[in-house]
């Protein structure tokens, strides 16, 4: 599965929605109605599936989709 | 000062003999047992392989999304789903209450320990960052009661009551006593409980609390019998809806019974044995009856703490006699723990739950297992087949780990 996949699949099922109700521009608070624990939460499971650590500042700076995919792909190892 | 009348207009139930109301009290008249082996057990990590645990239960979606059914420990799905039970029956939705005069007390006597033993194992296989946001929430005794409160928007009294086996009796006395006192309106009360795990039974087996009878599950929880020998543990849930009397009355709501007395004591004696002359739970029945302003004669049945220990029982059956003096052998007791094993604390949710039924339908659930009555236990137990009568009081005993004890007094509606 390409990366922006794997993404949006984790987004979705933290937020509990079909996963064609994401795109690359889905916002996790404005369109998705996320909480703080559920950001918490769905950063863990980013961090699990691709294997890296997301600083605990840097995820306030991951608001969408593409936020995430290009994060992912800047901290690749 | 004016004292309220509280009554019962809502009942939910579930445990090892169903998961709503009408199947656990079918079975529970059918004399039914509800144990039964876990399946998949691992025997290095349950000494003890068996217990009245709920089956085939998937909580609803309409009060627990999917996303939200892992965060929350599973005493939160029971008590959501028997709230939901008994909500639905009293009618209280439709009711004109203030938001803020309905309240909801829950007790609890583990909370979410299951949740807690599952962590700790994260935590020291992956360490603490892996540790998420949802766990604190996930176990947290009053989650039960707070998602209660979101559900429905419930905005008054929201707490949760923790006494070990007493708890859900603790709840009901005080959500009791809020009503009496026109505190609230109506309380969503009783128990839920969910702590069949690896570490819980290794803790009451090592207690040598619990029945070994790994061969025989159904057979093993036989309170007043020569052969019990321990509790079995239980999971479930037993709620009501207490309501203001004349309020529910004004409403048109059916009235299942009436709570008339309540009272709460300790035996100052030990952090697990029952007080062997029962000087905590002789002016604990007591006391209920003075409150209920009824005499000792006007009680037909008792559904007994009764949990199988070969003291406790004898305990109980004492106390019941210094209480009750020649009534005692003339009233009925039963406990219902031979078909449920033992919900810890939601037992005294459950149990109230039984005593409206009995008092509701005119038949009081047996005692099974009553194979060979104990000689020291010598009152009329409702061996193995329920009783038919009309009955106008019962009384329920929940007797709690740091020798704390509940007795409530319910009385048939009118």
């Amino acid at each position: 599965m390409e990366l922006e996949q794997r993404v949006i699949k984790i987004v979705s099922e933290a937020a509990n929605v079909e996963t064609s109700n994401v795109q690359a521009s889905t916002n996790f608070v404005d369109d998705l109605n996320l909480d703080s624990l559920d950001m918490v939460e769905m950063m863990m499971k980013m961090e699990e599936e691709f294997g890296i650590d997301i600083p605990e500042e840097k995820t306030e700076d991951l608001k969408t989709i593409s936020d995430v995919t290009n994060f992912l792909k800047q901290n690749a190892n | 000062m004016k004292v309220n009348r509280v009554a019962v207009t809502g009942l939910g139930a579930m445990c090892g003999l169903g998961n709503n109301l009408d199947t656990v009290w079918k079975n529970a008249i059918a004399g039914k047992s509800g144990i039964t082996t876990i399946p998949d057990i691992d025997p290095e990590k349950y000494p003890v392989q068996f217990a009245g645990r709920v089956k085939d239960f998937e909580i609803s979606e309409n009060l627990l999304n999917k996303k939200e059914w892992a965060r929350f420990d599973t005493f939160i799905h029971y008590a959501l789903h028997s709230a939901d039970e008994a909500i639905k029956q009293s009618g209280l939705l439709e009711a004109d209450y203030p938001k803020e005069m309905i309240g909801s007390i829950i007790g609890t006597g583990l909370g979410g320990f299951p949740s807690i033993e599952n962590t700790v194992r994260i935590y020291d296989e992956k360490g603490p960052r892996r540790v998420g946001p949802f766990f604190i929430p996930s176990f947290i005794p009053n989650m039960a009661t707070g998602k209660i409160s979101m559900l429905y928007n419930f905005r008054g009294i929201n707490y949760a009551a923790s006494s070990a086996c007493a708890s859900a009796g603790h709840a009901i006395s005080a959500a009791a006593n809020e009503i009496m006192l026109g505190r609230q309106d109506a309380i969503i009360t009783g128990g839920s409980e969910a702590v069949i795990s690896g570490l819980t039974i290794s803790g009451f087996n090592s207690m040598k609390a619990l029945s070994r009878w790994n061969d025989r599950p159904q057979e093993a929880s036989r309170p007043f019998d020569t052969d019990r020998n321990g509790f079995v543990i239980g999971d479930g849930a037993g709620i009501l809806v207490l309501e203001n009397y004349d309020k529910a009355k004004a409403r048109g709501a059916t009235i299942y019974a009436e709570l008339v007395g309540h009272a709460s004591t300790a035996d100052a004696y030990h952090i697990t044995a029952p007080h062997p002359e029962g000087e905590g739970t002789v002016p604990c029945m007591l006391q209920s009856l003075k409150y209920a302003g009824i005499a000792a004669e006007q009680i037909d049945y008792i559904n007994a703490h009764g949990t199988s220990t070969p003291a406790g029982d004898i305990a109980e059956t004492n106390a019941i006699k210094a209480a009750f003096k020649e009534h005692a052998y003339k009233l009925d007791v039963s406990s219902t723990k031979s078909m449920t094993g033992h919900l810890l604390g939601a037992a005294g949710g459950l149990e109230s739950v039984f005593c409206v039924m009995a008092l509701k339908e005119g038949v009081m659930p047996p005692t099974i297992n009553l194979q060979n009555q104990d000689e020291a236990c010598d009152l009329n137990y409702v061996p193995n087949t329920a009783k038919k009568k009309d009955i106008q009081y019962a009384l329920n005993n929940s007797f709690g780990f740091g020798g704390t004890n509940s007795t409530l007094i319910f009385k048939k509606g009118s």
